[in-house]
C-alpha cells in the first residue's frame, strides 16, 4: 500500500546553507555591485529592491566545451515552410539563437552577467559592512523593553472593567430579536387589557385567553434574559513592545542660489544614506526636513529638495528652527537626535558669532551625531584645498571639532566621494575613539 | 484504446485535492498501470512539498540529499529571482531515480494536475528507471540514496577536519571535469554506502603498506644512468600503468594524481559516482519523458473513459498536456531546441499507431512492427532496450517527419550560406532521421578529450589530447579555466593539444603552468 507523504511542514530553507556560500564566493562582486547601485542609482531604492546584476567572472563554472560557432554542423529542425533541398540560406545574425544574456564589456570580448535578488539583510549587511552606529549613548533603549497596551479586538472573556457596553448591548439586542423576547411595552399593553376587561368584571373566554397570553410571554421573558453571558464582549488588549530605540534626523540644507543642483543632489545623497543607515539601527526614524536662506523654514521633502529659493545665507536660522522644533515636538529623554547638514559653506559673516554659540549650546549637545558635510564643485577644490583657505562656515565649525566627538564635517565633490565619506565618518575607529 | 466497460462514479470533483482523494486517484491509476499497460515500477514513494521546498529541491540538482556547495547556491539565487520575477514556472513535480522510487508533488497543483504528475512521474519515469537498459547498467537505485547520505556526510566530515575552502577548491575543479568522469565502456560496479566506507578503510591500511615508486623515487640519479630508448621504454611501460589513455579523466586524477591526499580522492570519487548516476538521464532524455507523456496520456484517458474523473478534469488535463508536448517551429518566438515531451510523446503516440493501423508506409518502413497489434509490448520493449539516439534512429517515421516538418541544415562556418540538405520528402527521410539521432549522441554532448601522456621523467607535465571530429573546436578560454583546475588536482603543468580525428594535423595547444 502506497502512502502519500505530507513534507510541507519540513523544515524550509534547506538551500540556505549554499545560497550563504554563495554570497560569500560572490561577495567581491556583490560588494561593488551594492556600491554601484548606492552611488549611481536611484537612492530611495536602496533596500527595496535587492535585485542586483553582478558579472559573472569568478562565478563561471568552466568545463570543457565546443565552440560552435566554428566547424560544420548538421542541424535538424522543426517547422520547415518554404525550404527545399539543396536551398542556400543566408546565416542569421551572430547571436539569433536566441541565447542572449551577453553584453560586450569593456575589452572587448563579451561577458556573461548574472542577476538575481538579494534580500533587505542581506544588501543592507553588504552596505554597512565594517560601519557602527558612532556614540550610541542611549544604550538604555536596548536593555529595557517597554510595552505598550494595544486595542486587539474583542473577546469573550475578561475582567468587567474592560466590558464593551455598545458591543455588549448591540449582541443582547440581535439575540432578543431573533429569539423573540416580549418587550414590557408588549407586556403592559397586556396586563392594561386584562385590568380593563377584570374591572368590567366579565370573566369571558377573551380574558382567559389573555391571562394564558400573558403567562406565555412573561415565561418567555424569563427563558430569553435581557443580557445573557453570550452577549457580554470585552475589549482586548495585547502588550506591544513600545518602539524604543527611535530617532528623529534633521537635514538641514542651505537652498540658496549658490547652490546648485549637482550640490543639492550630492547632498540629498548623503541625505538618503544617513536615514538608510539610521533605519537599519532604529524601528522608527523621523525626518525634519529643515531649509534656508536668510531665514529657515521646515517643510516637506519634495519641497526640500525641489524648490528654488533666493536669498541671502544665514545659517543660524536652520539652527534655530531645529531648536525649535527639538523643544516642540522631540523631548529629548525620548529621541535619539541625529542631524545632517549639508551647504556650500557660505554664511554672512556677522552671523558667526551666533552660529557658534547656538550649536556648542544647544544643537551638539543634544544631537548623537551631527555630520556636517560641504558640497562643492572641482574648482572650489582647488581652492579650499590649503589648510588656510576655508569658507565662512568650515571656518566656525571647525572651531567645535575638538569639542565635541560627535561631530563630523567632511567635503564632497562628485557622487563618487559619498560613499567613501559616509564610510569614514561612520567607521568603527571613530566610534572606538568615541 | 476504447474499451466498453461499465461507467462508474467520479473519484472526485473540483480543483481541490486531499489525502484521500490522492489515495483513491492512486488505487485507479494503479490498476491501469498494473492492468493495462503491465508496467513494472519500484514501490512509490510521493511526497507533497510546498513551492518553498520545491525551489530548495531544485538546487542540489534535485537529489533530496545533496552536499553543500556554493553553485548549487548559484542557480538557487537565480531560480529564486525568476520564480519570484514571475518570469518562469516551477516544475509539477520532481522524480527521482531511486528505489522506493521518490516523486515530489506540489501543495499548489489541482487534484487533476496530481492526478497527473502521479501518472507521469511514479508510473511512467518510473517504469522507465526501472527497465531501461541503461539505467540497469549505470545506476543503483537501490543504493543512490544511501550513498548521497554517505557523500553529504563525508563531504562535512572533511569541511570540519580540513576546512570548507580547501574542499570548496576541490570541488569546483572536480565539478569542472563532472562530464568529463564517466567510463564509457565499462559498467560500474554497484556502490553501497558500507561499501563505500568499506573502501575508505581499505584503502587507509592498504595506504600503509604502499610505497608509489613512481613518485617517490628520485628521478635526477635515474635520468644519469639512462639513455634515449630506456626512457622511452620507461614511458611506454607508465603509460601502460596508467591506462593510458584515458577519456575518464576525474577516474585519472583520483587515482593517479601525485599531489591528492586520501580524502581528496574520495571526493573526487563522490563527484565521478554522481556524475555516473546522471549519465543515463543524459542520454534518454527523449525517452524518458516520451515515456511518462505516453503513460500519463493513456492513463488519463483509461479513467475518462472508466467515467472516473469528470469531463471538466479531461478538459483541465487536456489544456495542460497539450502545453507540454507543444512543438515552437524554429523561428517561433519561444523556439529553444527540439522539446523533449513533444518529440517523445509524439513518437510514441506513433509508434502504437504503426502496431495498430498502420497505413502502407508503415508497411514498408516498419515491417516487423506494423500491424503487430502489440503497441504496449512493442513500447515496453523499445523503452527498454533503446537509447534517444537508437530509438530516434529506429523509431522516427516518414510521417512524424512530415508532421514535424523536420528538416536538415547543413552549417559549415567556413562557408558563408547555410545548406539545406533534406526535407520531409522521399529522398529526406533517412538523412534527416539519421543527423536528428546523431545529434542525440553522448559525443555531441561530451568532448573527446583523454589524458594522452604524462611526463614522467622530467617536469610531470600532464598532456590532454581533444579529438576534434567535424572541425568543431573546443572553447579554448573555458578550455584553459578548466586546465587551471586540472593543474590544482595534478599540481604540475598541464597542457592540452587538439587534434584533427581524420587527419591527424595538431590545430590548436594550450597550456596551463602549475600553481
Amino acid at each position: 500500500m502506497m502512502h502519500f507523504i505530507d513534507r510541507r511542514l519540513n523544515p524550509k530553507g534547506k538551500s540556505l546553507p549554499n545560497r550563504q556560500r554563495f554570497i560569500r564566493r560572490a561577495q567581491n562582486q556583490i560588494r561593488k555591485a551594492v556600491k554601484e547601485a548606492v552611488n549611481g542609482g536611484k537612492v530611495t531604492d536602496i533596500g527595496h529592491n535587492g535585485r542586483i546584476t553582478i558579472p559573472s567572472k569568478g562565478l563561471n563554472e568552466p568545463r570543457f566545451k565546443y565552440d560552435y560557432s566554428k566547424g560544420k554542423h548538421d542541424r535538424v529542425l522543426p517547422g520547415n515552410k518554404e525550404f527545399s533541398t539543396g536551398d542556400q540560406i543566408k546565416r542569421p545574425p551572430k547571436g539569433g539563437e536566441g541565447q542572449g544574456g551577453k553584453k560586450a564589456s569593456e575589452d572587448g570580448d563579451g561577458e556573461d552577467s548574472f542577476q538575481f535578488s538579494l534580500s533587505r539583510e542581506e544588501f543592507l549587511d553588504v552596505f554597512f559592512e565594517d560601519l557602527e552606529l558612532p556614540d550610541l549613548v542611549k544604550t538604555s533603549l536596548k536593555e529595557e523593553v517597554e510595552f505598550e497596551n494595544q486595542r486587539a479586538g474583542y473577546v469573550r472573556v475578561g475582567s468587567p472593567s474592560n466590558m464593551d457596553l455598545k458591543r455588549t448591548m448591540r449582541h443582547s439586542l440581535a439575540r432578543r430579536i431573533s429569539m423573540k423576547r416580549p418587550g414590557s411595552e408588549e407586556l403592559n399593553t397586556l396586563r392594561e387589557e386584562i385590568l380593563d376587561l377584570e374591572a368590567r368584571g366579565r370573566k369571558t373566554k377573551k380574558l382567559k385567553e389573555l391571562h394564558e397570553r400573558l403567562e406565555q410571554l412573561e415565561h418567555r421573558r424569563r427563558f430569553v434574559p435581557y443580557i445573557d453571558p453570550l452577549d457580554v464582549r470585552y475589549k482586548s488588549f495585547t502588550k506591544i513592545p513600545k518602539p524604543n530605540t527611535r530617532a528623529v534626523m534633521f537635514c538641514l540644507m542651505d537652498v540658496s542660489g549658490s547652490m546648485s543642483e549637482s550640490m543639492k543632489d550630492l547632498a540629498k545623497r548623503f541625505f538618503m544614506l544617513l536615514h538608510l543607515f539610521l533605519s537599519t539601527q532604529y524601528e522608527r526614524v523621523e525626518l525634519v526636513f529643515i531649509r534656508h536662506t536668510h531665514m529657515a523654514k521646515e517643510v516637506d521633502e519634495e519641497t526640500f529638495f525641489y524648490s528654488r529659493e533666493t536669498g541671502g545665507t544665514i545659517v543660524s536660522s536652520a539652527l534655530e528652527e531645529m531648536e525649535k522644533v527639538l523643544k516642540d515636538r522631540y523631548p529629548l529623554g525620548d529621541w535619539n537626535v541625529y542631524a545632517a547638514q549639508a551647504s556650500d559653506g557660505d554664511n554672512f559673516a556677522s552671523d558667526r558669532e551666533k552660529c557658534l554659540a547656538i550649536m556648542g549650546d544647544v544643537i551638539l549637545p543634544a544631537c548623537q551625531y551631527f555630520a556636517y558635510i560641504e558640497v562643492m564643485d572641482e574648482q572650489e577644490l582647488e581652492i579650499f584645498k590649503d589648510e588656510q583657505n576655508m569658507t565662512d562656515l568650515w571656518r566656525i565649525y571647525a572651531q567645535l571639532t575638538a569639542g565635541f566627538e560627535q561631530f563630523a564635517m567632511r567635503r564632497v565633490v562628485k557622487p563618487n566621494d559619498i560613499f567613501p565619506v559616509f564610510q569614514d565618518l561612520f567607521s568603527k575607529e571613530n566610534a572606538g575613539d568615541g | 484504446m476504447a474499451k466498453a466497460q461499465k461507467i462508474q462514479e467520479p473519484l472526485y470533483e473540483g480543483a481541490e485535492w486531499s489525502f484521500e482523494k490522492l489515495d483513491c486517484v492512486y488505487d485507479a491509476i494503479e490498476e491501469i498501470a498494473n492492468t493495462e499497460l503491465g508496467l513494472s515500477v519500484y514501490p512509490n514513494q510521493i511526497e507533497v512539498i510546498t513551492s518553498e521546498q520545491m525551489l530548495d529541491a531544485y538546487s542540489g540538482i534535485g537529489m533530496p540529499l545533496m552536499y553543500n556547495h556554493w553553485s548549487f547556491g548559484k542557480s538557487f539565487v537565480q531560480d529564486e529571482f525568476y520564480y519570484r520575477k514571475g518570469m518562469r514556472g516551477l516544475a509539477y513535480e520532481i522524480v527521482i531515480n531511486s528505489s522506493p522510487c521518490i516523486s515530489y508533488i506540489m501543495e499548489e497543483n489541482t487534484m487533476t494536475m496530481q492526478a497527473l504528475v502521479v501518472a507521469h512521474a511514479a508510473f511512467g519515469h518510473n517504469h522507465f528507471f526501472k527497465n531501461n537498459h541503461l539505467f540497469k547498467q549505470w545506476t543503483d537505485a537501490e543504493a543512490i540514496l544511501d550513498y548521497m547520505h554517505f557523500a553529504r556526510e563525508y563531504i562535512n566530515k572533511c569541511e570540519e577536519r580540513h576546512g570548507v575552502e580547501a574542499v570548496e577548491e576541490l570541488l569546483d575543479a572536480a565539478h569542472a571535469l563532472r562530464e568529463n568522469a564517466v567510463d564509457h565502456y565499462s559498467r560500474p560496479v554497484p556502490m553501497s554506502r558500507e561499501m563505500a566506507q568499506q573502501r575508505i578503510d581499505d584503502r587507509e591500511e592498504h595506504k600503509r603498506g604502499d610505497y608509489r615508486d613512481i613518485w617517490r623515487t628520485l628521478p635526477l640519479k635515474e635520468v644519469e644512468i639512462e639513455d634515449e630508448e630506456v626512457k622511452s621504454q620507461r614511458q611506454e611501460a607508465i603509460m601502460a600503468k596508467f591506462g593510458l589513455p584515458e577519456a575518464n579523466l576525474l577516474y585519472f586524477f583520483e587515482k593517479h594524481s601525485p599531489i591528492l591526499e586520501d580524502w581528496q580522492r574520495e571526493i573526487l570519487r563522490i563527484v565521478r559516482n554522481i556524475a555516473q548516476y546522471f549519465y543515463p538521464q543524459k542520454q534518454t532524455k527523449v525517452m524518458n519523458e516520451g515515456c511518462a507523456c505516453f503513460c500519463h496520456y493513456f492513463i488519463m484517458n483509461r479513467l475518462f473513459d472508466k467515467g472516473l474523473i469528470t469531463e471538466g478534469a479531461m478538459l483541465e488535463f487536456i489544456d495542460y498536456h497539450t502545453r507540454v508536448v507543444a512543438q515552437p517551429d524554429f523561428d517561433d518566438q519561444r523556439w529553444s531546441g527540439i522539446n523533449p515531451y513533444a518529440l517523445g510523446f509524439a513518437m510514441m503516440q506513433d509508434i502504437y499507431r504503426i502496431c495498430h493501423e498502420p497505413t502502407d508506409e508503415d508497411k514498408l518502413w516498419f515491417p516487423d512492427i506494423a500491424g503487430s497489434n502489440n503497441g504496449i509490448e512493442v513500447l515496453k520493449d523499445a523503452w527498454a532496450n533503446y537509447r534517444d539516439e537508437s530509438f530516434i534512429l529506429q523509431f522516427l517515421s516518414p510521417k512524424l517527419i512530415r508532421e514535424f516538418r523536420l528538416f536538415q541544415i547543413h552549417d559549415n562556418s567556413a562557408l558563408p550560406h547555410l545548406k539545406v540538405d533534406a526535407i520531409h520528402d522521399s529522398r529526406g527521410y533517412k538523412k534527416v532521421r539519421s543527423a536528428l539521432a546523431k545529434s542525440y549522441t553522448v559525443s555531441a554532448m561530451t568532448l573527446d578529450i583523454q589524458v594522452a601522456d604524462v611526463e614522467f621523467e622530467g617536469d610531470r607535465a600532464i598532456t590532454l589530447r581533444h579529438m576534434v571530429h567535424d572541425d568543431v573546436p573546443i572553447d579554448g578560454k573555458e578550455a584553459e579555466q578548466v586546465m587551471r583546475r586540472i593543474a590544482q588536482l595534478w599540481g604540475y603543468d598541464v597542457s592540452l593539444y587538439c587534434e584533427d580525428a581524420l587527419t591527424g594535423k595538431i590545430l590548436a595547444t594550450y597550456d596551463v603552468t602549475a600553481p
